[in-house]
């Protein structure tokens, strides 16, 4: 830049120097007077021009004479003359070097575009050159020629110059363009750079971002996560300290939680109600904050020099309940922690836009981490609960079954052990009643009895409910008489009712079955249950039973909504209503009755007898049974109905039961009755024929006699049921038996063949069993061992006797 | 006293003693083993449905035992005797003896069985000749107890 300042002012002082010796030359043709100090000058120029280090020589040399005209010493015209050949030269030859000295340096650099004009500038300083060595001529006396040759090349040196300065005219603007474009583009570069620069920053910081959000998310340990943060945010941003607050659990403070240097921060904590930190809160950017404020005195004041700038950022703190199912999280969370950077004190550093933004990105990641991480601690704490219960569960379940089986097993062992001796005593008060006994002694052992039956009832009752309960009872099926079930109960019942001087009245209705299959022994017991109540708790009055057929009317009148029998093919619902004129139940009680355990206050008092298991017993039953029992009573004083349906089955044909009549066998003991039962006797012996035609007759049996297998072939029918043949007479009885079975194959009804002989060796035994007979007995056969052995035929249907 | 209550109190007192007597004989017979257990059970077999079954079937054993000693002298008056016939009859006599309770008999018959089974006639011989006797003496008391039961019934008791 000097030297181009050296170089333009050098130039101009040369050619202003020309100019003015050219203006003098014109004004003054004569050689005589050339301003020659001018010359002087200009030579001086021309030199310095080109070579700068001889300039101070020439300088030197030419300090010496000064221009001020004064005349010299030595003939002025002579110096003169010396000095304008000096200067003639030396300019002729700086004339000379400098083309030289452009092509040369344009030829070393490539990119000079105005050749051309170099060209015509060459060649004007070359006349110019050759002007002035041709001048040197023309000091002395000169020829013509030379003359010429000076006027040739002045000529052309003002025609080369012209143009020169024409062109120069154009090419000039054209030069400083480009200067000023050349000064335009390095500011361009310079602009460029900078952004350049920003650029690589925002990318640096962009990296520091993700890398800091990789390090934030990549832990769901809420610890982890701000004390990553405050590191990363440190280095990257290269803070003095950095520190979160974070809210106390009563909300009115914020306590500092992490901070990046000191390394156990002190619980300090800071109201938060502050201008301040409600300024923070407020806005989702990051706000500069005084460095006096409360959360940015982290530090002790060490630096003599102002702290550096501090920047707080809220973190909102996310719970579960803000994140919606397709909501963003609600942005009306009211907890904040505030997170506080302070750049270091003494480096005068300021707090960047670009930095700022990182800073509120950082935020809000570590926000979103914050409530993952709160979100996994839920999660992780709620599955610990969970495993909790469950095992609390599990110990529960063990505990109840090994409860339930430790009952089961204490009912089991209890029912056994209970009731033996309950038998004992019973059995023997029963056969003490049947010996002599004085009234007294009498008295005595009735109580006794009614005691121990009582007792055994509720044994029974408790086991009986136990097991109900636990659903293992069964309901037995089988046809009973059910005419004859009513009438067993009001049996039962009348003793007792004729005692309180009750009147006792069984209805049964015309259109109700006389037989039904169903449990008759549960049925009793309900029946009795329910009519032993209404007796129980009537002082005086009637007490009236009445059977029916539950008719499909009578459902809907049934008080309970939801019970809808469906009577059905071969099934009758059963109505029974039991009345009494007794104390009445209140309303509110009703319910209650049929829980067990439950005790109405009222009839307690009167009655100590009853654990209050019976009807819920019977409830059980009849549910068991797809019926419903009710209880309705208008109230204390107005006496009790109770009204259950039960679902029966009916039998289809009414002789398929053995219809049990007890035969008078001299009024003196129960036989097992085989009424009816038909049989075959065959035997070739007359006498035993009879013998035991008679036996059998004598059990009620409905016997047949032949004296021949051919006979007993043609009679023998699936009408019998046994079959008694003797088999002593040969093998006619074994293949009798054959034939019977090959009359009879695959029938299970067929009657069932029993040998009766006299033989006791073993063949005959094998003998009969090989035939396939169903049983062999030996004679002689007395009444007993006959009714013993039909009665295990019929049950057992096999019956071969030892022998 | 009057005439009919004088005749009754006799009345009782024959029935009485007639009882005892028929007590007595029929305990006889048991003690001395013409009768045993199974004539008990053919007795309990006797009711209202069927009043005269003992005396029913010991006619009809009287009349099948007949029958079969007349058979069976048949039968080893014969040259050649047809052992197996003869044990079939003693068989069937065997059988009817036991429905009875005939003790003896069923005794005799037993042995006679065995001696058929050897063949032995004279033993065969032998047996008959005590079959018949014992036959023979179980029928008279029978009847003799049937006898005493008959005026019994006569004199006005049930059994």
């Amino acid at each position: 830049m000097e030297m181009q300042l050296t170089v333009t002012c050098f130039s101009f002082s040369h050619f202003y120097c020309l100019l003015c010796h050219h203006l003098v030359s014109f004004l003054h043709p004569t050689p005589t007077h050339p301003p020659n100090h001018i010359k002087g000058l200009a030579s001086l120029v021309d030199c310095s021009y080109v070579k700068e280090e001889e300039s101070a020589k020439v300088v030197q040399s030419i300090t010496m004479e000064s221009c001020n005209c004064i005349e010299p010493q030595w003939p002025a015209d002579e110096l003169l003359m010396k000095y304008q050949y000096i200067s003639d030269f030396f300019i002729a030859l700086a004339y000379f070097s400098i083309p030289l000295e452009l092509i040369y340096f344009v030829k070393k650099s490539a990119v000079f575009p105005y050749r051309w004009v170099l060209v015509q500038f060459g060649a004007f300083i070359v006349l110019c050159g050759a002007t002035h060595l041709i001048n040197l001529w023309t000091f002395t006396m000169h020829t013509r020629t030379v003359a010429i040759v000076m006027t040739t090349a002045k000529v052309l040196t003002a025609v080369v110059s012209c143009a020169t300065a024409l062109m120069l005219v154009h090419i000039i603007p054209d030069l400083l363009s480009v200067k000023t474009r050349e000064l335009f583009l390095k500011n361009k570069a310079a602009e460029l750079d900078r952004e350049m620069g920003l650029i690589r920053t925002q990318e640096e910081t962009g990296r520091h971002v993700r890398m800091l959000t990789h390090e934030i998310r990549s832990t769901l340990d809420r610890h982890t996560i701000l004390k990553t943060t405050l590191v990363e945010l440190g280095r990257t941003l290269g803070l003095e300290e950095c520190a979160l607050w974070m809210p106390t659990r009563t909300g009115l403070e914020l306590q500092l939680s992490y901070t990046l240097r000191q390394h156990n921060p002190v619980g300090y904590t800071v109201p938060i109600h502050h201008p301040v930190i409600n300024q923070v809160f407020s806005s989702n950017r990051a706000v500069k904050i005084s460095p006096n404020c409360p959360v940015a005195r982290l530090r002790p004041h060490s630096g003599k020099f102002l702290p550096g700038e501090v920047v707080a950022v809220r973190v909102p703190l996310l719970h579960l309940s803000n994140f919606q199912i397709y909501d963003w999280p609600e942005v009306s969370t009211r907890n904040y922690a505030l997170m506080v950077l302070m750049l270091p004190s003494d480096s005068a550093r300021q707090w960047h836009v670009h930095e700022l933004e990182l800073v509120e990105v950082v935020a809000d990641q570590v926000a979103v981490a914050l409530s993952h991480a709160a979100i996994l601690e839920e999660s992780m704490r709620a599955r610990d609960m969970l495993m909790e219960q469950n095992i609390a569960l599990d110990l529960a379940r063990r505990e109840a079954e090994t409860a339930i089986r430790a009952r089961n097993d204490f009912l089991a062992v209890m029912n056994h052990e209970m009731r033996t001796p309950m038998h004992a005593i019973i059995a023997l008060s029963s056969l003490l009643q049947e010996t002599e006994l004085t009234a007294e002694q009498r008295l005595m052992v009735e109580t006794i009895l009614k005691s121990s039956n009582l007792l055994a009832t509720l044994i029974n009752d408790v086991l009986d409910l136990s097991r109900l309960e636990d659903g293992s009872l069964q309901l037995e099926e089988s046809t009973f008489n059910l005419h004859s079930v009513f009438k067993e109960v009001l049996n039962l019942i009348k003793p007792i009712a004729s005692v309180k001087k009750l009147s006792l009245t069984l209805q049964i209705a015309a259109d109700l079955p006389v037989y039904a299959i169903g449990d008759e022994k549960r049925l009793t017991q309900t029946i009795l249950n329910v009519v032993g109540n209404a007796v129980k708790f009537s002082k005086e009055g009637n007490v009236s039973i009445t059977a029916f057929v539950a008719k499909p009317e009578s459902f809907k009148d049934a008080r309970i909504p939801d019970f809808l029998p469906v009577p059905s093919d071969g099934h009758f619902y059963l109505q029974v209503q039991v009345k009494d004129s007794g104390a009445g139940i209140n309303p509110q009680d009703i319910p209650k009755l049929f829980t067990k355990f439950a005790q109405n206050q009222t009839l307690a008092t009167r009655n100590a007898a009853g654990s209050g298991l019976g009807l819920a017993i019977c409830k059980r039953f009849v549910n068991l049974m797809e019926g419903q029992i009710w209880i309705e009573s208008e109230g204390t004083g107005k006496g009790c109905t109770v009204t259950f349906m039960v679902k029966l089955g009916i039998p289809d044909r009414p002789n398929e039961s053995k219809l049990p009549y007890a035969p008078k066998v001299q009024g003196n003991h129960v036989s097992k009755n085989f009424a009816g039962l038909k049989v075959l006797v065959m035997d070739d012996n007359g006498v035993s024929r009879t013998v035991t035609k008679g036996l059998l007759m004598h059990l009620g049996c409905d016997v047949t006699t032949v004296s021949s297998s051919e006979e007993c072939l043609r009679v023998v029918s699936l009408e019998h049921k046994v079959v008694f043949m003797d088999v002593c007479t040969g093998l006619d009885g074994y293949e009798l038996a054959v034939r019977i079975h090959e009359k009879f194959t695959k029938r299970l009804d067929r009657p069932l063949i029993v040998a009766l002989t006299g033989n006791t060796n073993k063949v005959t035994k094998e003998n009969c069993m090989r035939v396939g007979m169903n049983g062999l007995v030996l004679k002689p056969v007395s009444v007993d061992k006959m009714r013993g052995v039909l009665s295990e035929l019929l049950e057992r249907r096999v019956l071969f006797e030892t022998i | 006293m009057t005439k009919t209550e004088s005749n009754k109190t006799m009345d009782v007192n024959v029935m009485v003693q007639l009882q005892r007597q028929l007590v007595d004989y029929t305990a006889s017979l048991f003690h001395e083993g013409f009768l045993d257990e199974q004539f008990n059970q053919l007795q309990q077999l006797q009711d209202e449905t069927n009043p005269d079954f003992v005396v029913e079937v010991v006619t009809l054993f009287f009349e099948d035992a007949e029958r079969l000693l007349n058979e069976l002298t048949k039968a080893l008056s014969q040259e050649s005797i047809d052992f197996k016939r003869l044990d079939a009859h003693v068989h069937q006599l065997k059988g009817s003896s036991s429905s009875i309770g005939a003790q003896r008999i069923h005794r005799v018959c037993i042995s006679f069985r065995n001696s058929c089974e050897e063949q032995n006639v004279e033993g065969c011989l032998k047996s008959l000749q005590q079959v018949k006797q014992e036959y023979s003496l179980v029928k008279s008391k029978l009847e003799t107890l049937f006898k005493m039961e008959q005026q019994l019934l006569a004199a006005g008791f049930s059994r």
